[in-house]
């Protein structure tokens, strides 16, 4: 593609619409490594960035290009970067650094199969790297979790308004199956990258005081007031920016709550009413931070129990429980190391939970 | 009565917290010389690297952006790109560029990013008490080689102008030090010429500066200058490696 029309429908690939959505939001530095499956990204950048009088580099490694973010971030500009669990790895000194410069950047992992090389199809497994932080210190990323490729397009305008907002790194967080499938989409969000001022950027001090970005604080006592400061930054994001999808919770029996890929699957079942005799309720949480605790502790109050369903040994559900704190009993069902839990797995373990549900007073 | 010698509009007038005998100062105060000059103070935006150098902020008034250790050139290369007006430099140690950094700087040279490196070569590791740096020479002692850095086990000081120059993408390679009156006037030749080349477009420039470190090789400042002079010369000479200028 060359342009975009707002009014016209695209058959792109998850990848393809989050680059694309970068450039429609204002993202004119992009810098990428090449790492399966998110390929596609890069390859359209390089595309599309020079048509748009962008840059987008290939560069040598991924430490380069968080960094490379770091500069134009600091430049003022809107910049981005993708790459994948192995990939994000090593970019997490450069988010931490960031994060404590109190930088705006969007960082995408759409995650693969891990620990170490893994493999490249779809994973959840980076949720704890995604959300608690990832790297040295105590920051956050806020963090978007799309679960189609319309909603990986406007989430990804979305992320850079938010960092802008905030002066904080966004992180998309998707998987092989959301960036490799195709889906139709629409490029039909305003943004107006512009109308948030950045006088604290490096842009050459002529008529101003110079600007200095940096996270060092040598000074006894300096330190722990910038980090008060971020903290207060998160606990208002927590109170402002909480977003997530609630179908059927009303009167159910039982709430699953899933993010992305396993909350695509999960909707599946709902829709088609395939347990009949079972109330089933879907909490899909589309920030992962902030985190949507409160309504999931208000569900837990009313339903038998709640079932987490992820593509990973059990991480997002340590904060379903932590939010539930003991109010009803709190399951789990996953997969891992690239395995996709099929509608058929879910609605066994579903049945499996429901007729015991007096009996189960601790969590599984 | 004219004054003949001030401190730089540049330079902030504070007590610096470099040793007594290094050429951190020397070397910041020919930069804000250069800045001033030229007149660019408020076109100009530096990185200052993880180091002894990192607080360079303090010293010189100008937009400076700190930088993860050993990535000033990624960093400096995403603010070259947003603002290709402005003179983007980062200032970097042996520690910072040549060991940690090192992928960093031969992949902007090569891109021929339109900056300019100050790389001061200390031969050792200031910031963290003494330890051997790729620059150490052989048989130099120091916290990690305390029999004296070893060929065998540690291999020969890397040479980073030498590397550099045959780095497809760089435009102006040299060393200097800043031993003497004579070598501080040429060091400070040779930065100029580093911002001349990018503020005329040519590409990658990078300047090394030969530097004393009196603290953590355990010497005097006279004897530092010395071993300067005497012993890492023989390893690293001064001179010019590559310049566009007379390349054609």
């Amino acid at each position: 593609m060359t342009s975009t029309d707002e009014n016209k429908k695209y058959l792109l690939t998850g990848n393809e619409a989050c680059a694309e959505a970068a450039i429609q939001a204002g993202c004119r530095f992009y810098y990428g490594y090449p790492i399966t499956p998110q390929n596609e990204i890069l390859t359209h950048m390089a595309i599309r960035m020079p048509q748009v009088g962008g840059t987008s580099i290939q560069v040598e490694s991924e430490l380069a290009a968080i960094n490379m973010v770091h500069g134009s971030a600091a430049a003022g500009a809107r910049t981005m970067t993708s790459s994948s669990s192995p990939g994000i790895s090593l970019k997490q000194e450069g988010i931490s650094y960031l994060a404590g410069s109190e930088l705006p950047c969007v960082i995408v992992n759409i995650q693969r199969g891990g620990p170490g090389l893994g493999d490249i199809s779809p994973s959840q497994a980076d949720y704890f790297q995604a959300v608690k932080g990832g790297g040295h210190g105590d920051y956050h990323t806020i963090v978007l979790a799309p679960s189609s490729v319309q909603e990986t397009a406007d989430l990804v305008y979305d992320a850079f308004d938010l960092a802008d907002r905030y002066r904080n790194p966004v992180m998309i967080l998707g998987d092989a199956q959301l960036g490799q499938m195709m889906e139709s989409v629409v490029f039909n969000k305003k943004c107006e990258p512009d109308s948030f001022k950045k006088e604290w950027a490096l842009t050459g001090a002529t008529g101003r005081k110079r600007n200095i970005i940096k996270s060092f604080y040598p000074v006894q006592g300096e330190l722990e007031e910038f980090n008060a400061k971020l903290q207060e930054k998160y606990s208002l994001i927590k109170s402002k920016e909480v977003r997530y999808e609630e179908i059927n919770t009303e009167d159910a029996d039982i709430v699953v709550v899933a993010y992305g890929t396993c909350a695509r699957i999960c909707k599946e079942i709902l829709m088609k009413n395939k347990i009949p005799n079972i109330k089933i309720g879907l909490l899909r949480p589309i920030t992962l931070w902030p985190y949507p605790s409160q309504v999931i502790q208000e569900i837990a109050g009313k339903v038998q129990a709640i079932l987490t369903v992820e593509m990973s040994a059990g991480q997002m559900v340590e904060d379903v429980r932590l939010s539930v704190s003991g109010r009803c009993p709190v399951y789990f069902y996953g997969r891992t190391g690239g395995g996709i839990p099929s509608p058929k797995d879910i609605i066994r373990k579903i049945i499996e939970i429901i007729p015991v549900k007096e009996k189960a007073t601790c969590a599984t | 009565m004219e004054a003949v010698y001030k401190t730089p509009d540049t330079m902030i007038d504070t007590p610096t917290h470099y040793c007594p005998g290094c050429g951190h100062g020397i070397i910041q105060r020919l930069i804000a010389e250069i800045i001033d000059e030229k007149n660019i103070k408020g076109k100009t935006i530096g990185i200052a690297p993880v180091g002894c150098a990192v607080l360079a902020y303090n010293y010189l008034d100008i937009d400076m952006c700190e930088a993860a250790h050993g990535r000033p050139p990624a960093v400096a290369t995403g603010i070259k790109r947003v603002h290709p007006d402005k003179i983007v430099f980062s200032y970097q140690g042996d520690g910072d560029l040549a060991a940690i950094g090192l992928s960093e700087i031969i992949h902007t040279a090569n891109r021929s990013e339109n900056i300019t490196v100050i790389f001061v070569n200390n031969a050792v590791y200031g910031m963290t008490n003494g330890q051997m740096a790729p620059t150490t020479l052989l048989n130099q002692k120091t916290l990690t080689t305390p029999q004296g850095r070893s060929e065998q086990c540690d291999g020969p000081p890397l040479r980073i102008c030498e590397l550099l120059s045959v780095v497809g993408g760089s435009r102006f390679i040299a060393r200097a030090s800043v031993t003497s009156p004579k070598n501080i006037i040429n060091t400070k030749q040779l930065i100029e010429k580093g911002f001349k080349t990018q503020i005329q477009e040519k590409g990658f420039s990078l300047i090394e500066v030969l530097s004393p470190c009196p603290v953590y090789w355990r010497m005097s400042s006279v004897e530092s200058i010395k071993f300067i002079d005497d012993e890492m010369t023989k390893t690293f000479p001064l001179g010019v490696f590559k310049d566009w200028e007379s390349q054609n």
